[in-house]
């Protein structure tokens, strides 16, 4: 986020767009809804009528993967009607000269044709955020999961950069963090392109420093991501250490990647349980969980705090450190001679252009927010204040796409997926915690009441959905919040194996999976042979 | 729409002969708070609007005939407040022991909630067990309510509105609400039914403003038997990005329950039901305790640290030494701390000398 969790009680507009932040950052929609009752005014897009859209002032139902589309025509209207910044965008940005040319092409009208929403909300939506004077926009994977996600990301960007809505309280651009670490992963050089603190392997200024730290040689050419070494697995890559990733079940297209796990010669899992993913593995070794380690983690607004162990260890579990440092003496790997995660995270800090001023003491009561580049600073609630990284917000010329498959006679509908408020990821923790069965005890396929006469299905009753990468058994659940000819599920059951039917494509940047479209046809099915 | 505070220049005012600054807009408990004094009230809680329904706040201001609630009194300028005298006392300890005459009992498990041991705590702090009074109960317990989270024990409810408050100004849910007045007071959801049919997402903030313990946590009280204090360790939770930060509560070396941190910076005190109740899978017995190896049947079976380290170090320096070191891939945790990353991507990076790492952040 380039804004402080607290700034979210402060816009005077919101817009959130492919993110159910009530199920998915339920905590964080708590200070939305605050705004709210202090005045604010809210956007919402998204596909599913989910709970922020019965929040918001103007809900825009927008077909899935149509998010560049309702973009474009947001700018357009702001461009049109002089609702730009344009002191911000002479003093901080380039290239809005051709943005503004651009966008003059695309009219809501446009927009209505590709997403589905009509264009004289669209036209109220772009008045209400380009007239704010705290814009703020959250988004969450409904905008990066998708073959476009870059693309999206620029859009929203290319928003804010018009009508200066950045570096101020209030505003920002803001994506909402998935996981409890997933922000101090990629901070922590868990990245092909990046060492520690975004410093890229490609740069040589940068290699030279890690070569030098080191003391090894190191590699000039960035990795591959994950998604192309699972594509590449039993040819190129042989081995693989996996560690707290239930990889089988929450990555695009189940086959394919169980394929991969397999094919490798050696595959060795770091997990707390024997997770899908574990069973596959040749060596499985057992982590210590939350509540058993010490260590620092990050959070979606660059928050670094520390975790704390309570209670022992399960059995002989280790720490997830403690175990590759073994591996690696006995590799005959140097620098791996760490007795305490405060010696690793102090030489993260060291290393780490971001975290530079912090260590061990400093990050006790969770006070900083990253960049905190030397000791003595205060750390950096809100990015971008006087500049931008690169010097300059650089506008990007955008064109919709549509997603990687469409509708067609043999797959009519669309399926789209996510989380849901009860359950975690592949439920490994939520699925063990007592009660929570009792909120959410299966999987359901969410299908608009009108359409299931059409496809032939009974509220309650089991389908059959078959995309162009497999099928599954699933539930049918008749609600209003999917739309017609949308249907949608989480992937968190294990017995509802969603991710068969997902992995049409894939962001030509990140490659990140196009999760969020599917297509798909459904038909009823007996459900006697279905254990849940 | 939103006015932002303008400079305001400080006042003053006496409170029990002291006088002391403010800021304009404050209210008589909360300089009094930050001044040190004790003043009691069971419908404050910091987070929440003041409210003004318990009267144990009461304080003499001069001018005023009547004792004010300090917590809904802004103070003004010269202001005279006396909040301890002889005659306010003696009131609160009529008010605690109307309120002990109302509830089936005083004294509950700390398991019950953050909040839980207020009332008790005032009723002690004022000698307040008299018995004096015999008062018709108000509330009643909804033992129909079957949910595994939320005990709902309105016997020992005294209607200070915590609940309903937390749920509609902070969680903005309004899953519960009040019905009726006096002993006749029920805190109930619409249509009175039970949480799960309401708009209730189960966050656990009501448990945890509750002063009584009227409401509780079913899952922290069923190990109210278990031997031991409870211990706090203050971590942050384990699931989504917000990153809230919580207490968890053992006793030994058990994990019986979580507290949501007040002070948390991310958080301020809220959590949402993963981070409030599912706790529990850290000591489920599926956790893995021992590293397994793949045998020649085919099957994973438990072995020593050494033998599973060496093969499984073994199995990376034969795939490096007949394919290379970009034949290597890690997939580093999105779930683990930073110190898991860090390690993990030196591992690939200064181990094997490739940078051939990633992490979950692409699914």
């Amino acid at each position: 986020m380039s804004n402080p969790l607290a700034d979210m009680e402060k816009p005077d507009v919101i817009f959130c767009i492919g993110t159910n932040m009530t199920e998915c950052h339920p905590v964080a929609a708590t200070r939305l809804k605050r705004a709210l009752a202090r005045g604010a005014k809210m956007i919402v897009a998204d596909p599913r009528q989910i709970g922020l859209s019965d929040l918001a002032d103007i809900y825009l139902p927008i077909r899935v993967g149509s998010d560049v589309a309702l973009l474009l025509a947001m700018a357009h209207v702001i461009e049109r009607d002089n609702l730009t910044d344009p002191d911000f965008m002479a003093a901080r940005t380039v290239g809005g000269e051709q943005f503004l040319q651009h966008v003059r092409q695309f009219p809501p009208e446009w927009a209505e044709r590709i997403t589905g929403v009509p264009a004289k909300d669209i036209e109220a939506a772009a008045l209400l955020y380009g007239n704010a004077e705290r814009g703020a926009i959250y988004y969450t994977l409904g905008v990066t999961e998708h073959i476009c996600g870059v693309e999206n990301v620029q859009s929203i960007c290319n928003l804010a950069l018009m009508t200066g809505n950045v570096g101020r309280e209030g505003t920002g651009i803001n994506p909402m963090r998935g996981q409890n670490n997933v922000q101090g992963a990629g901070d922590s050089g868990a990245l092909p392109n990046n060492y520690p603190g975004f410093q890229p392997v490609t740069d040589p200024q940068f290699q030279n420093k890690f070569r030098q730290l080191w003391g090894t040689t190191v590699d000039i050419e960035k990795g591959m991501t994950k998604v192309t070494a699972l594509g590449r697995a039993g040819d190129q890559i042989r081995a693989m250490l996996i560690d707290g990733e239930n990889t089988l079940i929450t990555d695009a297209d189940r086959h394919h990647c169980e394929q991969a796990l397999k094919s490798l010669d050696h595959l060795v899992v770091i997990d707390i349980f024997l997770t899908d993913t574990a069973q596959l593995a040749d060596v499985v070794f057992p982590a210590t969980a939350w509540g058993e380690t010490d260590g620092a983690c990050t959070n979606t607004e660059r928050r670094v705090q520390r975790l704390r162990a309570a209670v022992p260890p399960s059995g002989e579990a280790k720490p997830d450190w403690w175990i590759v440092c073994e591996l690696a003496k006995r590799l005959g790997f140097d620098g791996f001679d760490f007795d305490s995660p405060n010696q690793i995270f102090n030489e993260l800090c060291d290393v780490s252009a971001t975290y530079h001023g912090l260590d061990w003491d400093r990050i006790e009561h969770g006070a900083y927010q990253w960049p905190v580049p030397e000791k003595g600073h205060p750390g950096t609630p809100r990015l971008h204040e006087k500049e931008f990284p690169n010097g300059r917000g650089v506008f990007k010329i955008i064109e919709y796409r549509d997603p990687a498959e469409t509708v067609s006679a043999e797959f009519p509908l669309w399926l789209t997926t996510g989380r849901r408020l009860q359950s975690y990821h592949s439920r490994t923790q939520t699925g063990r915690s007592r009660g929570i069965d009792f909120l959410l005890p299966e999987e359901v396929l969410e299908v608009h009441p009108e359409d299931l006469e059409r496809w032939g299905l009974r509220d309650g009753g089991w389908c059959r959905v078959t995309s162009p990468r497999g099928s599954v058994e699933i539930k049918v659940k008749a609600t209003r919040r999917s739309p017609r000819g949308t249907v949608f599920a989480s992937f968190s059951f294990s017995n509802v194996p969603v991710n068969v039917l997902t992995g049409s494509g894939y962001d030509p940047i990140t490659e990140t999976a196009e999760v969020k479209v599917s297509v798909v046809r459904i038909e009823p099915c007996d459900s006697s042979s279905i254990t849940v | 729409m939103i006015m932002s505070n303008p400079d305001r220049k400080l006042q003053k005012m006496v409170i029990d002969g002291v006088e002391i600054d403010y800021t304009p807009g404050e209210t008589i408990y909360q300089i009094a708070d930050r001044s040190g004094k004790h003043i009691p009230t069971l419908c404050n809680d910091p987070r929440l609007e003041p409210f003004g329904g318990c009267r144990l706040c009461v304080v003499e201001v001069d001018g005023s005939s009547n004792p004010v609630a300090s917590c809904t009194t802004k103070a003004t300028p010269g202001m005279v407040v006396r909040t301890n005298t002889d005659c306010l006392e003696e009131y609160r300890r009529v008010l605690l022991e109307l309120l002990v005459s109302e509830n089936r009992e005083i004294d509950v498990d700390t398991l019950r909630g953050y909040a839980s041991q207020e009332f008790a705590e005032l009723v002690d702090r004022y000698d307040a067990r008299s018995g004096r009074f015999v008062g018709v109960r108000s509330g009643r317990s909804r033992t129909d309510d079957d949910n595994p989270f939320i005990l709902r024990d309105y016997d020992l409810c005294i209607s200070c509105y915590r609940c309903v408050r937390v749920c509609a100004e902070r969680e903005g849910d309004y899953a519960i609400s009040v019905m009726n007045r006096g002993f006749r007071t029920q805190i109930t959801t619409e249509f009175e039914g039970l949480l799960a049919d309401s708009a209730c997402t189960f966050c656990g903030q009501c448990i945890q403003t509750c002063p009584t313990g009227a409401l509780a946590d079913r899952k922290a009280i069923s190990a109210a038997e278990l031997q031991g204090a409870v211990e706090k360790t203050r971590t942050v939770c384990p699931y989504c990005g917000v990153g809230c930060s919580v207490d968890i509560l053992t006793k030994g070396d058990t994990i019986v329950g979580v507290h949501p941190a007040m002070d948390g910076p991310a958080n301020l005190g809220a959590l949402c039901v993963k981070g409030q109740f599912a706790f529990d899978f850290v000591q489920h017995q599926d956790r893995l305790s021992a590293p397994l190896v793949r045998g020649e049947d085919g099957e994973l079976h438990e072995t020593d640290w050494d033998t599973a380290l060496d093969r499984a170090a073994a199995g990376f320096s034969d795939v490096v030494a007949n394919h290379g070191r970009h034949s290597v891939y890690a997939v580093a945790s999105g779930r683990a701390p930073n110190e898991a990353a860090y390690i993990l991507q030196k591992f690939m990076r200064a181990g094997w000398g490739t940078n051939h790492i990633d992490n979950c952040s692409r699914a």
